[in-house]
This record gives structure tokens, C-alpha cells and sequence, in this order.
């Protein structure tokens, strides 16, 4: 459109406006829907109350996934009743469903990359705030809500404001031990919850460059955390030997075609963002959350800190921890590995190399929940659950799990956990639980000590 | 959704920062199918509470609700945005909003207004000192008026129009099925489909 410098969100931005007029926001094209049993009735009741079709259910995809049990035995009707509804929506629309007990089903920002779905340059939404994971291939992925959710699926578009743009550049080699989940917690430790709002967030520099697409992944899953509408990466090519091969990536001719058009995406040299951020990823080490947003995070050499506000004061209450506790004393009663944040093969390949020989601190209860049944069967395939076994995790289906409490995985009242999932919210994992956020790492060596730790320290 | 222009109410002080919507509305209630009936689980494990502000006597009936910083964040659930509509509010006040809880909003017509800090902590004050206080939201003047406070609020002028005019922005995106369909005869051939 323009000949101005252009970042990589404004680009793909660019090639989506389908109608633009003054005073009104645009009209964006949407290339992938994703769709998920809870935020998604609603929309098809809606479509049935107007007499409105799918305008294309061959750009929508649909899974099962936030209250799915990850484990054989009774179900609340309530979910089931919810799981069906989500069955006769996609037959009635004719849309394509991995319903639970389908080797294609699992957490909706699993499948999509999985399936090379998720690819560089697209607009990709759910009905589901993270999203955002899927912008680590450089597409524009955001959460939207239900009444957005029936604008897509009936007009494949949704009027939009073009966000702000944010650059957060980080640079250098990460210290040992220090993973992509960290990068990211470090990071809303110093922006907070709202340091991105009404931003998209392009992260870029050396480090990131240097992560795999499923660390990068992890950073963009959690930029909602930030409060920043999306995050991207650039595509390279880490993105492009992810994809290639994957059922629904380009091949033969159409892959060079998406090849030269994915290596124009990147940002032009001398393009500028309305804010910028560095950091040094020297500075960061492993991370754990002290409080119930995301942005009270502390390093693991660090104390409980003093509050210095009434939220902070609330949230160690709410915690029951004491300011001035170094965070190696505190013992959670769980260990939870999973969610969209840190399900991928390579987690679990982190959590058993860490789980080799040893075994699960006596009393605890630890979990992994692989993000789809596809990474579930490759673990399989490569040992891994067995690892997992001897150590004493309970090695579970795909779903979202423990990540929040609408499934039979949650926290009792005052238990605490480490996870690897992406929000400390009040009740999240279940009402009255205690949720400390934690790198896959972290939560591996923490399952063995009791308490927590690094891998280094066991 | 049911036009906003003008808006009276008493006002309830919500005065916490960083309310994500696991708190407005917990999970465990996301598993109902309907679009109603999500009230009586506003806020669910804080109104255990007795002493926790809606639970108070004097903000009864309350139709506005005065938050803090960064309202609304995390999931992003239009529950949230049901359940305040089912318990009764029309206007939620904050210094900010999360982008998504805010864009749900206007999708529903709770209508979403950002302030000063100072301004909605005078309101606070206000109301705390007396819960009878009556707030006038004017949505076509932009303006927050209350004893001895007048102030005036930013929206774009779209979607003000679609809130005062009550519009389903569905027809309105269809108004340009043309221009929707010049775009996907244009897109690429290798984009991905979900087909098999």
C-alpha cells in the first residue's frame, strides 16, 4: 500500500484490509478461525437466530479442549453437554472438528502450528486470548470475543483499529538454565500487565533469533500477559524448517512461491515503533511467580518482596506467604506441566531429560499433559512417558488441563502449585489454589526437591 | 444489543487494579451454553465475602461500576462482559481497559468509559462517601457528570454511533459482501485451507 517503511505487523496488516474509510475502523480479512468449545455456542446460536451460514468453514477449524478430561472416567454432564454442542455446531456448519478421542485433538494453539496451519503473514483469531502463540511464525494472531467469534465465522472479516506497534528487542546469550518461558515472565516482570495494551508486540534480537519455534511460542503466548494485543516474530529460517513437510504447508512450486513472499515480511530496516524496549538476556535467569498476576514475578535467587501497594498486599494474603521468604523455601503440593504455554515436544523433552533416575518428591502430585495427542504419541514414541512414569508424574491425555479450573484437573482450596502455565490469577487452577509460574525446567527440578529449584541445584 | 445514548445510576467503587476476568467471572461457570443467566456468578468467589463492596447494602441497584487500573484482563471470555450486563450495569468506569475485555464490551452495549485516574478515584470518593450519589453517563455529548464533577471521555465516533444507534455490526460488515469477495478471489492459491 504504502512506500513508507513498514513493520512486520503494519505488513501483514496491509495485505488483510479489505475496506478502508475515514472515521471507520478496517475491515480485516481473516485467513485461519479457530474454534473451541467454550467461547463458540453462543456464536453458532447467533448465526441461527439471524439465518446466517459459515461464510468459509474451509478457513475454520475447530477442537476440543478447555474442559475435556485428560484422564478415563466419569464426566460432568455440563461439559459434555457443552463438547456435544460443539459437535452438532460443526456438523450443522459443516465445519472440521478434532473432537476428544481423535489422534488430531488438542489445545487449539498446538493443533494449529502442528498441522502447518499456522503459518507466516496470516490473520489468525480465536475465540481465546492466547492466541497470540500463533504470531511466533510471524502471522497476526489475536484472541477475540464471542460476539467476534459469529462476526467471523459469518463474514470471515472483523472491523479493527490498527494497534500501536512495540518493538522488544532482546540480545545476548541467555545464561544456563534459562529458557524461552523465562525470557517472557523476565519480561512482564519488568513491562507489567498492561505494558503492551494496545500494542502489537514484534520481538527481535539475537536471543530471540537463536530460540527454537517452540520457545518462541512460549514468548509469544504469553505477550497477552503483557496486555499487548499480539506478538510477533519474524519468520526465518527456524519458521520455515518447522513448516515444511507439515500436512497443510505449501509444497512443490507453491513452497518457493510462500518462501519469497514469507522473506518479504520482515521489518524494513529503517521502519520505526511507536515503543521500544531492550533488554539483556544476560540479566535474566529463572523465573517464579510470587503473586496473582503475571507481572509479580521475581527471579528464583530472589525473596517474597515487601509489598509496596494494597494489591501486592492482597495477593501475598491471598498466596499465604510472608515477605522476606526466599522462593527456594517455598514447597508447592503440585506440579503441573502443560497448557498452551509449555506442551510442546521440546518441553517434554526438558522435563525428562531433567526426570531421568530420579523420582517425585514424596507426597507431591505431579502431572504433564501433552498439548495435543500428536505430541502425545511422538513422547511416546520416544520414551519419554515412561521417564515420566518412573518418576512418579500421572502422564495424561490432551487438553488445557490444570492451566484453568473448567476441567477435573484443579487445586484444592490453599494448595499450592509450580505450573507451566501462563496465569496466577486468583482461582485459576481452582478455587482458593495457589499458582507459582514456572519454566518447564523449574517445574522438573522443583517435582524432585519438594521445594523450589533449577535442575542445578538437584 | 439494546441502544446506549444516556445513562443514570448509582455507582458501586471496585477499587482494585489488574481485575482479570477469571475473577469477574470464574471458569467454572464458562460451561453453560446460553447468553443469559451469568449474573448471580459476577465476581463469584469475592461476593463470598460479606463485606465485599456488591455485597453492601447501600450500592444495591448500583448500575455503574467504578474500577481500577487495567480492568477486564486476561482471558477472553465475553462472559464476563454477560455477566455484568445480567447483574445490572450499563457503564464500567476505569482509568483503563484490557483491549479485548473493552472491544467486548461495546459488542454487548456495556458501555466502557476511560478516565483520568484522578477522576474516577474523585468518583470513588464520592460514592463512598455517599452511595445515593447519581451518575449521568451521556454517551452522544461523551460527558461523566456527578455533584460537583463534570468530565469528558474519548470513543471513536464508530463505535459510539453503533452503541447509540444499538447496531448489529454483523449487517454492517455485510453491508460490503462485495468488497469481501473481491478480496478472496485475490488471495493467494497456496494459502492453507482446513480441508483434509
Amino acid at each position: 500500500m504504502s512506500k513508507e517503511p513498514r513493520t512486520l505487523a503494519q505488513k501483514v496488516w496491509d495485505r488483510h484490509v479489505v475496506r478502508r474509510a475515514e472515521g471507520e475502523p478496517d475491515l480485516l480479512y481473516v485467513d485461519l478461525h479457530l474454534v473451541h468449545e467454550v467461547t463458540s455456542p453462543q456464536a453458532f446460536d447467533g448465526l441461527r437466530m439471524s439465518g446466517r451460514r459459515v461464510r468459509r468453514p474451509d478457513l475454520t477449524l475447530a477442537t476440543m479442549d478447555h474442559n475435556v478430561p485428560t484422564i478415563a472416567g466419569p464426566q460432568d454432564p455440563v461439559s459434555v453437554a457443552q463438547m456435544e454442542a460443539l459437535r452438532r455446531n460443526c456438523d450443522e456448519f459443516g465445519i472440521r472438528l478434532f473432537p476428544t478421542g481423535d489422534i488430531g485433538q488438542g489445545i487449539v494453539h498446538v493443533i494449529g502450528p502442528q498441522m502447518g496451519l499456522t503459518q507466516p503473514g496470516l490473520v489468525i483469531v480465536c475465540g481465546d486470548s492466547h492466541t497470540s502463540t500463533h504470531g511466533a511464525f510471524g502471522a497476526l494472531a489475536f484472541g477475540i470475543g464471542t460476539s467476534e467469534v459469529e462476526h467471523v465465522l459469518a463474514t470471515q472479516t472483523l472491523p479493527q483499529r490498527e494497534p500501536g506497534t512495540m518493538s522488544i528487542r532482546v540480545d545476548g546469550d541467555l545464561p544456563h538454565g534459562v529458557g524461552a518461558k523465562d525470557v517472557i515472565l523476565g519480561l512482564i516482570a519488568r513491562i507489567g500487565t498492561h505494558g503492551g495494551a494496545g500494542h502489537v508486540v514484534e520481538y527481535r534480537g539475537s536471543t530471540i533469533r537463536s530460540l527454537s519455534m517452540e520457545g518462541r511460542m512460549t514468548v509469544c503466548n504469553m505477550s497477552i500477559e503483557a496486555g499487548a494485543r499480539a506478538g510477533m516474530i519474524a519468520p526465518d529460517d527456524t519458521t520455515f524448517a518447522y513448516l515444511e513437510g507439515r500436512p497443510h504447508a505449501p509444497s512443490g512450486l507453491d513452497w518457493e512461491h510462500a518462501l519469497e513472499d514469507w522473506r518479504s515480511l520482515a521489518t524494513d530496516p529503517d521502519a520505526t515503533f511507536d515503543r521500544e524496549v531492550k533488554i539483556d538476556a544476560s540479566e535474566l535467569t529463572p523465573y517464579v511467580s510470587w503473586g496473582t498476576n503475571p507481572g509479580q514475578t521475581v527471579s528464583i535467587d530472589d525473596v517474597v518482596p515487601e509489598p509496596t501497594d494494597e494489591a501486592a498486599e492482597r495477593a501475598l494474603a491471598y498466596m499465604g506467604l510472608e515477605p522476606g521468604t526466599p522462593i527456594r523455601e517455598i514447597r508447592p503440593d503440585t506440579v503441573f506441566i502443560g497448557s498452551c504455554t509449555n506442551s510442546r515436544i521440546t518441553d517434554l523433552r526438558e522435563a525428562a531429560a531433567i526426570l531421568h533416575g530420579r523420582t517425585v518428591r514424596k507426597g507431591l502430585r505431579a502431572m504433564i499433559v501433552p498439548g495435543s495427542m500428536l505430541v502425545k504419541r511422538q513422547a511416546e514414541e520416544e520414551g519419554l512417558d515412561d521417564v515420566f512414569r518412573a518418576a512418579g508424574f500421572e502422564w495424561r491425555d490432551a487438553g488445557c488441563s490444570m492451566c484453568l479450573g473448567m476441567n477435573p484437573d484443579q487445586l484444592a482450596p490453599g494448595e499450592r502449585s509450580a505450573s507451566t502455565s501462563n496465569r496466577n490469577f486468583e482461582g485459576r487452577q481452582g478455587k482458593g489454589g495457589r499458582t507459582h509460574l514456572v519454566s518447564p525446567a523449574v517445574a522438573a527440578a522443583t517435582a524432585v526437591a519438594g521445594h523450589f529449584c533449577t535442575p542445578e541445584d538437584l | 444489543m439494546q441502544p446506549f445514548t444516556t445513562h443514570i445510576g448509582k455507582a458501586v467503587p471496585l477499587d482494585r487494579a489488574d481485575v482479570d476476568t477469571d475473577q469477574i467471572i470464574p471458569a467454572e461457570y464458562l460451561k453453560r451454553i446460553e447468553r443469559t443467566g451469568f449474573g448471580p456468578f459476577l465476581f463469584d468467589s469475592w461476593r463470598s465475602d460479606p463485606d465485599f463492596v456488591l455485597n453492601r447494602p447501600g450500592y444495591a441497584g448500583a448500575t455503574i461500576l467504578l474500577a481500577g487500573l487495567n480492568f477486564g484482563s486476561g482471558s477472553s471470555r465475553e462472559h464476563a462482559v454477560w455477566a455484568l450486563e445480567d447483574h445490572g450495569f450499563r457503564v464500567v468506569i476505569s482509568p483503563s481497559f484490557a483491549d479485548i475485555f473493552r472491544n467486548n464490551c461495546t459488542k454487548v452495549g456495556l458501555l466502557p468509559v476511560e478516565l483520568p485516574a484522578d477522576t474516577v478515584r474523585r468518583l470513588m470518593d464520592l460514592v463512598l462517601d455517599d452511595p445515593a450519589t447519581e451518575i449521568t453517563v451521556d454517551l452522544d455529548s461523551k460527558r461523566v457528570s456527578a455533584p460537583g464533577l463534570e468530565a469528558t471521555f474519548e470513543i471513536d465516533d464508530f463505535t459510539r454511533w453503533c452503541l447509540l444507534e444499538g447496531l448489529d455490526d454483523i449487517g454492517l460488515t455485510l453491508r460490503h459482501e462485495d468488497a469481501i469477495g473481491t478480496f478472496e478471489a485475490a488471495r493467494s492459491p497456496w494459502l492453507p485451507t482446513t480441508a483434509r
